[in-house]
């Protein structure tokens, strides 16, 4: 081990300079820079994003043409959705706090393959490059919605191939971080860290491993499938040459809807870690919050045709479908029970990252329940294709995965920047936050109970309050938005210095130095027979 | 790990394994030729699923691996299994 005896202890990641300039990042395989190069890259995608989601709203802010046409519409929701979806809530916190942490909340100086880990992030980057490129270049952007829904991706008439093949290459880089993750899990933890020792986020990011290595394959298949369809016409979903539309809805589902449970285990995940922290408290039912995320892991695979209740499946295969989705509602409800218990007598500390990881179960558990309601093959048909469901998923993907992913930002910023945010402004910011997002979707879930379908840029005059409603929500939250990141990127450079443990948290990455040197530990951890992850 | 031992296989097991499968191939191919008619995917999956077997038993070293190797890899085929089951409401049922 020639490398170890030349890397210095004492300096953190973030100082250490192996080579010049720009090149300390592309060329790091440090999986902390790693996985801050992933969050500057998706914070980067995801103001674009945010941009089209506020260009939307805008245009729905009164009937009839707004700032632009039917056209225009079409293509800002699809760049939106993919965007959102393939570049920023499946990669989210696996690439990001997944790569900072694992390592580090394990007892491993890296993951099991840093070069792999690289190139994970260039081949992200790949993909996303491709995306724009369809955006930027050819006869007009992609108009088919995130989901490539056959008939519309051959034939649509727009640059799909680079979009389609982007979204492809981008399934690869999760699929290579997932196995990283995998055999890290397996082969790398601290000398006595059993796997009943492990800490909840690393538990979540093995489940999400699984899901990442065993799902996303398929879509990738299938991506390939329309691409050849576009290109060749060999009519595998395209019923004018004997092929099967809804066949594409399964393909493309079996992959997606797990890629769901990719979004949010890890979101968990965090939820996990930080209650224990804030409530100075052992997390409540340790062995029921891993078994609960194993079984959605599970579960998950089986509950795709859900989105597909309206579109001509068999009546078996939809109860069938109906009471699989039923049955992740348990496993689900599992988990906020045991947040709730482990604050349940704990001494709470009212901290941003509390309120977020609050905050989110209550968010969660408006988007899970109205999840029952699609998931139900009554009222489905009612509600299918309305702002319901754009109401149902915000809540959920955005409300479950956004409101983990800041609260996890401001509970490990310390760690990761080694400085300490302003407070007050953080907390500002999450109330802003959280009362524009409730302002811009909770009126879509009546417009959707009222009718309204999703996708459209023009509605009926009956629409118009809950409309302008949620319009000046996207406004306020977006500017909730604005102090969140203003705040956390000033502090991350000037900022008060940080201590190595200012939550007292119990968990490994709380025992090495703020931010934390290029090996993570002077020497590796050793887990005895009382240690555990928390133990307070 | 180098702690670990290592299993060496002899170069004939590899030789045997790639015969086996370039046979394999070509019977696949024979097949076509056969009318079987509603068989003819069958048949293709299960030379297929032969094939497969040979290439994950040998080539990745599963016969030599620690059990649990073993048990991931049928779970994973489980799941494909149960998967390719539930798909199949929907066409059969139709
Ligand atoms: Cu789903």
């Amino acid at each position: 081990m020639q490398t170890a005896t030349q890397i210095p202890t004492d300096v953190s990641f973030l100082e250490y300079r192996k080579y010049k300039g720009i090149f300390n990042w592309i060329l790091s395989t440090d999986h902390k820079r790693i996985g801050l190069m992933y969050l500057y890259s998706m914070m980067t995608l995801f103001f674009v994003g945010v941009a089209l989601g506020l260009a939307m709203k805008l245009e729905l802010i009164a009937p009839g043409k707004t700032i632009m046409d039917a056209q225009d519409y079409n293509a800002v929701f699809t760049v939106h959705g993919v965007i959102m979806i393939f570049m920023i809530v499946i990669p989210g916190l696996p690439a990001v706090f997944g790569n900072f942490l694992l390592p580090i909340m394990i007892g491993a100086k890296d993951v099991a393959f840093p070069k792999l880990n690289l190139l994970s992030w260039y081949i992200y980057i790949l993909g996303a490059l491709l995306v724009i490129a369809s955006v930027l270049f050819g006869n007009g952007t992609p108009d088919t919605g995130w989901t490539f829904y056959a008939p519309y991706s051959f034939k649509s008439g727009t640059n799909l191939l680079p979009a389609i093949f982007g979204a492809f290459v981008l399934g690869f880089s999760s699929i290579l971080t997932g196995l990283n993750f995998i055999v890290t899990i397996h082969r790398m933890r601290a000398p006595g860290m059993t796997w009943l020792k492990m800490p909840l986020f690393p538990w979540s990011l093995y489940g999400t491993a699984w899901i990442q290595l065993l799902a996303t394959p398929v879509v990738g298949i299938t991506l390939l499938l329309i691409i050849l369809e576009r290109v060749f016409g060999i009519g595998v979903f395209d019923p004018a040459l004997g092929g099967d539309p809804i066949l594409y809805q399964h393909l493309f589902w079996i992959y997606s809807h797990p890629a769901v449970y990719v979004m949010i285990l890890p979101a968990m995940g965090a939820i996990s870690e930080i209650i224990p922290t804030f409530t100075q408290k052992h997390i409540f039912g340790y062995k029921a919050i891993i078994g609960s995320t194993l079984a959605i892991a599970f579960v998950g695979y089986f509950v795709w045709g859900h989105h597909m209740f309206t579109s001509g499946m068999s009546g078996t295969a939809q109860y069938t479908f109906s009471i699989l989705t039923f049955l992740v509602a348990i496993p689900s409800a599992i988990k906020v029970f045991n947040w709730i218990s482990t604050m349940y007598k704990g001494s709470i500390s009212l901290q941003t990252p509390f309120y977020w990881a609050a905050s989110f179960i209550f968010i969660f558990m408006i988007g899970g329940l109205s999840g029952l309601v699609l998931g139900a093959l009554a009222t489905d048909i009612y509600v299918h294709d309305t702002a319901f469901v754009v109401a149902h998923f915000h809540f959920i993907v955005f409300g479950g995965v956004g409101f983990s992913f800041f609260g996890a930002i401001h509970y490990w910023f310390p760690k990761i920047w080694g400085r300490m945010y302003d407070t007050k402004w953080a907390n500002t910011g999450w109330l802003v936050f959280s009362i524009g997002f409730l302002a811009l979707y909770s009126p879509m879930f009546y417009l959707g109970m009222q009718g309204m379908p999703r996708r459209y840029y023009d509605y009926l005059e009956e629409f118009h309050a809950a409309n302008i409603l949620s319009t000046l929500g996207s406004w306020v939250m977006t500017f909730g938005l604005v102090i969140i990141v203003i705040n956390l990127v000033r502090s991350a450079k000037h900022g008060p210095k940080a201590e190595m443990n200012p939550w007292n948290g119990k968990t490994l990455e709380w025992t090495v130095p703020s931010p934390p040197p290029v090996e993570n530990f002077e020497e590796i951890p050793v887990y005895g027979e009382k240690d555990g992850p928390y133990e307070y | 790990m180098s702690n670990e031992k290592h299993h060496i296989v002899p170069y004939r097991t590899y030789i045997f394994v790639l015969l086996a499968l370039i046979v394999l191939t070509f019977i696949s191919i024979a097949i076509t030729h056969i009318e079987l008619a509603d068989y003819t995917v069958a048949g293709a999956l299960i030379l297929a699923s032969v094939k497969t077997f040979l290439v994950l038993t040998f080539f990745m070293h599963l016969k030599f691996d620690k059990p649990y190797m073993r048990i991931m890899v049928g779970f994973v085929l489980a799941v494909f299994l149960a998967v390719i089951i539930i798909t199949f409401l929907d066409y059969y049922y139709r």
